[in-house]
């Protein structure tokens, strides 16, 4: 153990020599770096950092038990303005009124609902308007903001990243932690710069630039890692789009992701609800500008992707790492890299009863889903809308829309883009988490196969333990439904460059 | 808040084969609508331990050889997906006390260590050493020595690494770090207050 620890202080002794003449306060420091300095409390006997969360994000599942250890321990919520809660994987979202039929379904929304009123946690609850996934709700109530850490018992809140936040996704014992203390124990992350550069083509979606990463770096790749989604391409994704791809982070592993703040992130978060206002809206753009990663920062690894590159991808397997584009045919055995890659191959064909080296394009669909926290926002239903205007659901496929928050379903329904799916053969929902993992009336049946724009095809994931999904963007899953097959929506809508 | 100094674990082992095993598999979502962890311990990796007609599929936790089992031996990138700590807890209530397995997915990792599961890691050869001796003989004890990062068995004995922050935590009994955060909530209250967005609207 003591040799690499001493080969690793002489690194840096080197890199201090000659890369810094000047002082230690302007060595450059990542994003990462800054906003885990500003919320550090103090070390802990274990070597762990005791670390601020600035915001504590709550939902119906993870939370019960540790307010449940809380009553326990008889300890308070140390911050409940810094709390908020929301109702999203159990909801039904074809049933609005409670008493739910499901008793478990409302036993939980009845303890949620108890245990922010006795603790003082703002509740966005149906009643309120503002319901939704909580990944969804957080940024457009203007709660997610830069420079922040933010913590939910759900891995996807690596989503929040995308406005230059650390958000962590943690276990209930840790929700116990930020309610009791607003701190969580945590040991540092290296930082992995992901720059894509250029301009993605046409028919290429946010979803398939995760899909590509995590293909390259597999579902274990980022482990220890936290991600700067950085370059050219990010620069020019609108704040949805950069969720779409922080979201996904946790499944390569990094259990964080993040991009730097820039004016699009300002002018997103300008005039939401729990944005600044007046004189604080200038000092706090410019304290969120400062945490952006400085030029010259240390990174400890960097991958470089083409825009050009990437290509409308799918899912094939039973791990979001197994995605090929479109265009690809699905592995076989033979080509396997590594006797591991063999067996994986081997056990995600049975499970997804699909023919090794066969084109995926063309596999029959029974389900189309399109929502979650991965792509449930306003610009996948206006997008969807755009293309399947006027075409028609292919018999036997089973096509819903759910929309990710009360008011994204809201914003749908004021421009008509429910009308849309609806004439096509969607059926709309109300917000949830829906089929994305079926903790509600929403599952497969049997050995169905979702195409679907959420972010997990784990085996059982949507609900059947036969059921089969393959991952995608939300105008794949258009041109899925369309089609009745797994489709390339550039030619089933005339996707072109112009 | 006196924990337990988790220096070892001994006991019989059974090996679960696979890389990647899931979050969504350790413990499949719809067992999750429960307001306490409970119950947990008999939905472990239920759907691969049943049919879709819920006939047993003779799963190696299953098998009579391997009732009581409390240590638990897996492959690659185990415990990736969800957060849930229903997965740890229902490891835990089913009766194992510790993972070996090639590596953890992040959260999974804090997760168990936060609730004195020791995780540890071990090279595929030498956790297919453990598990052929299981398969010889069901009953053998095995000790993960967690502080002495070793797995014996017979007379036999494998090395394992551990992240160093966990192992200390686990040996010295601060493996649940509430006692410690709540001590700080002073110096807690002291970097809120540097932080505009912490103050009270």
């Amino acid at each position: 153990m003591q040799a690499p620890a001493i080969v690793s202080a002489f690194r840096i002794v080197v890199f201090l020599c000659h890369t810094l003449p000047i002082t230690m306060s302007a060595q450059p420091k990542s994003l990462f770096e800054k906003v885990w300095d500003a919320h550090a409390v103090r070390t802990l006997a274990n070597g762990q950092t005791q670390l601020l969360i600035g915001t504590h994000l709550i939902h119906e599942v993870t939370s019960p038990q540790a307010f449940g250890m809380l009553r326990d321990l008889g300890l308070k919520v140390a911050f409940p303005h810094r709390t908020f809660a929301t109702v999203d994987h159990i909801v039904p979202t074809n049933e609005l009124v409670e008493p739910y039929k499901d008793n478990l379904a409302q036993a939980m929304m009845d303890e949620l609902r108890k245990n922010c009123a006795q603790f003082g946690v703002t509740f966005f609850d149906r009643a309120s308007g503002k319901q939704g996934i909580v990944h969804i709700v957080g940024p457009e109530q203007g709660i997610t903001q830069p420079g922040t850490t933010i913590a939910c018992g759900d891995s996807h809140t690596s989503t929040h990243g995308a406005f230059g936040a650390i958000a962590f996704g943690i276990g209930t014992s840790q929700v116990r932690d930020v309610l009791a203390t607003q701190t969580m124990a945590l040991g540092a992350l290296k930082v992995r710069r992901i720059e894509v550069n250029g301009k993605l083509r046409a028919g290429v979606y946010a979803k398939d630039v995760i899909l590509h990463i995590i293909r390259l770096t597999g579902v274990n790749g980022g482990t220890g890692f936290a991600y700067e989604y950085a370059g050219s391409t990010f620069d020019a994704f609108t704040m949805e789009e950069r969720m779409t791809v922080c979201n996904m982070s946790i499944e390569g592993g990094a259990r964080v992701g993040y991009v730097n703040p820039d004016e699009t992130t300002f002018a997103y978060l300008k005039g939401r609800p729990y944005s600044p206002t007046g004189a604080a809206w200038d000092a706090a753009v410019a304290r969120w500008r400062s945490f952006a990663s400085d030029t010259g920062c240390r990174y400890d690894d960097v991958i470089k992707i083409n825009a050009d590159d990437v290509a409308p991808s799918v899912t094939w397997g039973i791990n979001p790492g197994q995605g090929i584009s479109i265009t690809e045919n699905i592995p076989s055995p033979e080509t396997a890299t590594s006797d591991d890659d063999r067996a994986g191959i081997i056990e995600a064909l049975e499970y997804m009863k699909l023919p090794a080296g066969k084109p995926i394009k063309g596999v029959k669909i029974n389900v189309a889903f399109i929502g979650s926290c991965t792509n449930g926002r306003l610009s996948d239903f206006q997008e969807v809308a755009r293309y399947i205007k006027g075409r028609k659901v292919a018999p036997g496929v089973r096509a819903i829309a759910v929309p990710g928050s009360q008011i994204v379903g809201l914003q749908c329904e004021k421009l008509g883009l429910d009308k849309i799916l609806v004439e096509a053969g969607f059926e709309w929902r109300a917000a949830g988490c829906s089929m994305c993992l079926a903790m509600n009336p929403d599952k497969l049946i049997g050995d169905e196969l979702c195409a679907s724009s959420s972010n997990r095809n784990f085996k059982g994931r949507q609900g059947s333990i036969t059921g089969r999904t393959v991952l995608m963007s939300p105008v794949m899953v258009a041109a899925a439904a369309v089609t009745g097959v797994v489709s390339d929506a550039r030619e089933v809508f005339a996707v072109s460059n112009n | 808040m006196a924990l337990a100094k988790i220096t070892s674990v001994s006991g019989r082992g059974v090996y679960v084969p696979g890389n990647d095993i899931d979050t969504d598999r350790i413990i499949p979502a719809r067992f999750m609508k429960c307001v306490v962890f409970d119950g947990l311990g008999e939905f472990l990796f239920y759907d691969v331990r049943h049919t879709p007609e819920g006939v047993p599929t003779g799963h190696p936790i299953d098998k009579p050889e391997h009732k009581g089992a409390t240590i638990l031996l897996s492959g690659a990138n185990f415990g990736c997906g969800s957060s849930r700590e229903h997965a740890p807890q229902a490891i835990h209530k089913a009766g194992f006390r510790a993972v070996i397995a090639e590596n953890f997915a992040e959260i999974f990792f804090g997760n168990s260590t936060t609730l004195g599961i020791p995780c540890v890691q071990a090279a595929r050869e030498d956790i297919a050493k453990v598990a052929a001796a299981i398969e010889k003989n069901p009953a053998i004890e095995i000790t993960v020595d967690v502080a002495a990062l070793e797995v014996r068995f017979g007379s036999d004995k494998i090395k394992i690494t551990q992240r160093e922050s966990a192992r200390d935590a686990l040996v010295n009994g601060r493996w649940d770090a509430i006692g410690d955060l709540i001590d700080g909530l002073p110096a807690v209250q002291a970097t809120a207050a540097k932080l505009p967005y912490m103050s009270a609207a």
